[in-house]
């Protein structure tokens, strides 16, 4: 296998962007990583695009061709291809991208993830979103993500004592790094009082334990490590790419508050980078709901299970804790336009390995690890990437 | 438009009410953060023998009873409302009847959504201006519908205010009016539908305060004011949340617009809701007081006026008609199983 590099990244303001349409937002990106690279149209190989559902949020589905028509290179013929796995398909979108570079095919391939979320009703989008669950066994009786992770918050709590507080912790932490970013959608800080007081959405959860609805794209240009000093002198390898699914309903996992595939790609990933755990430094995991993060943290091993919540609650994971987790807000903060989700977790990562993250900079950063899930679970990416 | 303006005005809001909290309960709703959470404590509600032609008809008449002009002397009725009894034929005619404006008379019915009164004290405006007609009557009311359970039943009520508009004995002088207009898809009811829709929260920022801050900052730029010439200020009011924000945004203070804030008590009157407020200004303005009023309607656009209240104001019998604060304070509750049969939320083909 080929080693693979980040040599360029592009992001949109995250948020509700009534005045962009889904093609600009895609475009924008788009051209912000090409001019990062330094790359030219010509030298694309191919290009990935993670869209969980532009057909139903925006009428447009056949994507991939729009993408490179919409970034102005129909006359290459660029093959263009569109990933779809629910909330992970931008990262799902990385690693077809990574594979095609991996296996020999491809030399430079831009990746980009988009998701145009406002252009619905509130309760279009809500039934959108559903339809990454069951739609036989979940979504037909009435089931809702945010009813689907109220349950596993329930069990959690249940079974290892985790509380309201500790949940309501997350949000507090990523709302404290969004603030920090310019790129989030909400740029200020919440308290746990402001959580615990918001409007009920599915108890346990309520709407400041929900990731928001969102508008954004994000781009990264992925390139052969061996060809990459052409383009940049500080490349960001990509030194693991894991994946794996689980069941796409809830309620037949062999325990809900665990996320299999969340173990099953991180054993994957940790083997390929030949890394244990104490070696990463930061991490951008799959915060839609608060105890989403709490889990991931526990399935990728970063603690024991049972312990995400006093891990939070004893600040492990903010900006200056041993292992800081969401530097860019997360999906609670940044925001969540689904496909771009997990391309953006990769621009994070590789802004703050490149030492270019800002007033959210990690010091000394050199290995990061992004976590992007589908649904509730059945679907999980992984990547960790190097500061070369 | 030296001295062209309003020589008088009138109010009407139905005395019922019906508090956001036993709507809340209904619906298994917290009313305590819906209320704090729109500004909105209660809202107006038409009796079963109210509707827009009826409060235009008080509203007229109010104004009237102010001043000594001959109903005969007015020479233009525009109504705005999105909730004209007749799909087709005029509220204007049944008010200019009620009267006694008729027959020398133009008439039309406006629809801007929340804005169409506005509009219509603008075209009374350049009619007298022009010298067509001597006065001119310009009212905005509604009795605005919203679908049970819907967000809008929070706030949905019902009132109006009119103004007639002349050059002689004006009170208040319009030294300039403009207007701020989009095609901007917010809020909607298509023909023969029984409630409008909505575009969630594509109604604030794109659509309200886009309008309302480009209107507002036009206005100024062209008359070169700024915020603090102003003692009183009145923004569109859909809850009592975006115009407290909006002149925050503009540079205007709490204590500007606090008088012409009425929606906290009544509710949004869409078509009457600013022009409500500007009648509540007028009751308590004095001589030399300058007020700013910009109105916004869905679909999308505003309109700014700049006044002066003139020394006029003193000989108008302000006393001889309620003012928005006695209205507000008269009031008789009604609960939700009264307020669904009297708005016709329970019927059946």
């Amino acid at each position: 296998m080929r080693e693979v590099a980040v040599i360029g990244v592009g992001l949109t303001k995250f948020g509700e962007l009534w005045d962009k349409s889904f093609r600009q937002l895609i475009a924008e990106a788009g051209s912000k990583a090409i001019l990062d690279s330094g790359i030219e149209g010509k030298d694309i190989d191919a290009m990935y695009i993670g869209s969980m559902s532009s057909g139903r949020f925006v009428g447009q589905e056949h994507i991939g061709a729009l993408v490179a028509d919409a970034s102005g290179f129909s006359h290459l013929h660029i093959p263009a291809t569109r990933v779809e796995g629910a909330c992970a398909s931008g990262g799902l979108a990385v690693r077809e991208g990574f594979l095609s570079i991996a296996s020999g095919m491809n030399d430079i391939v831009v990746v980009g993830g988009i998701e145009k979320m406002n252009d619905v009703a509130g309760a279009t989008a809500t039934e959108t979103l559903a339809m990454a669950a069951d739609q036989e066994w979940e979504a037909f009786f009435g089931a809702t993500f945010p009813g689907l992770y109220a349950m596993i918050a329930m069990k959690h709590m249940h079974d290892y004592g985790t509380t309201r507080e500790q949940l309501a912790q997350v949000a507090v932490k990523n709302h404290k790094n969004g603030a920090l970013n310019p790129y989030a959608q909400y740029q200020h800080e919440i308290t746990v009082e402001q959580v615990l007081k918001a409007a009920p959405v599915a108890y346990p959860l309520g709407l400041f334990d929900c990731s928001p609805v969102t508008d954004g794209a994000a781009s990264i240009v992925l390139c052969a490590l061996d060809k990459a000093k052409k383009y940049t002198d500080k490349p960001v390898k990509i030194i693991a790419s894991g994946q794996a699914s689980d069941t796409l309903a809830l309620h037949t996992r062999r325990d809900i508050c665990t996320l299999d595939a969340t173990v099953y790609a991180a054993k994957m990933a940790y083997k390929q980078a030949n890394i244990a755990v104490k070696d990463i430094d930061l991490a951008e995991v799959h915060d839609c709901f608060t105890i989403a993060e709490i889990c991931a943290i526990e399935d990728l091993g970063f603690v024991k299970k049972g312990e995400g919540g006093k891990a939070v609650e004893n600040k492990i994971t903010t900006l200056d804790g041993s292992l800081p987790v969401n530097t860019s807000g997360g999906l609670k903060s940044k925001g969540h336009p689904v496909g771009a989700t997990g391309v953006a977790q990769i621009v994070e990562i590789t802004q703050q390995l490149k030492g270019e993250a800002g007033k959210r900079q990690v010091k000394d950063a050199k290995i990061g690890l992004t976590h992007n899930v589908g649904g509730s679970g059945a679907t999980c990416v992984i990547h960790i990437l190097e500061a070369d | 438009m030296k001295d062209i303006g309003i020589v008088s005005y009138g109010a009407n809001i139905p005395r019922l009410r019906i508090k956001i909290d036993e709507i809340a309960s209904v619906w298994g709703k917290n009313g305590e953060t819906i209320s704090k959470g729109l500004g909105i404590n209660e809202k107006s509600v038409p009796a079963v023998d109210q509707d827009t032609a009826t409060i235009s008809v008080e509203s007229a008449r109010a104004a009237l009873s102010r001043c000594k002009i001959n109903p005969k002397e007015i020479g233009a009725i525009y109504i705005g409302s999105e909730s004209h009894p007749y799909a087709v034929k005029p509220t204007g005619t049944i008010v200019g009847e009620a009267i006694g404006a008729t027959p020398d008379l133009m008439v039309a019915d406006y629809e801007f959504a929340c804005k169409a009164g506005t509009a219509a004290i603008q075209t009374c405006t350049a009619l007298v201006k022009s010298e067509m007609i001597k006065y001119g009557l310009a009212i905005g009311a509604d009795t605005s519908q919203a679908a049970p359970g819907d967000a809008l039943e929070f706030s949905a009520s019902a009132g109006g205010a009119a103004f007639i508009i002349g050059k002689e004995d004006v009170i208040a002088t319009i030294n300039h009016t403009l207007s701020y207009t989009t095609d901007t898809p917010d809020f909607w009811r298509r023909a023969e539908r029984k409630y409008p829709s909505h575009g969630g929260r594509f109604t604030g920022e794109p659509a309200y305060f886009k309008h309302i801050t480009n209107c507002a900052t036009n206005l100024m730029n062209k008359m070169g004011t700024k915020p603090k010439d102003y003692n009183y200020a009145i923004f569109h009011q859909p809850n009592g949340k975006f115009p407290v924000s909006v002149s925050k945004k503009l540079g205007f203070t709490y204590d500007q617009i606090k008088q012409g804030l009425i929606v906290p008590f009544i509710g949004n009157t869409y078509s009457g809701a600013s022009m409500v407020g500007l009648a509540s200004v007028l009751d308590v303005a004095k001589p030399g007081d300058r007020i700013f009023l910009t109105s916004y309607g869905s679909g999308a656009g505003s309109d700014s006026f700049d006044i002066t209240v003139t020394d006029k104001i003193k000989n108008l019998a302000r006393n001889k008609a309620p003012t928005i604060a006695q209205m507000v304070e008269n009031k008789q509750y009604i609960d939700y199983g009264t307020y669904a049969k009297i708005t016709d939320l329970l019927y059946w083909e």
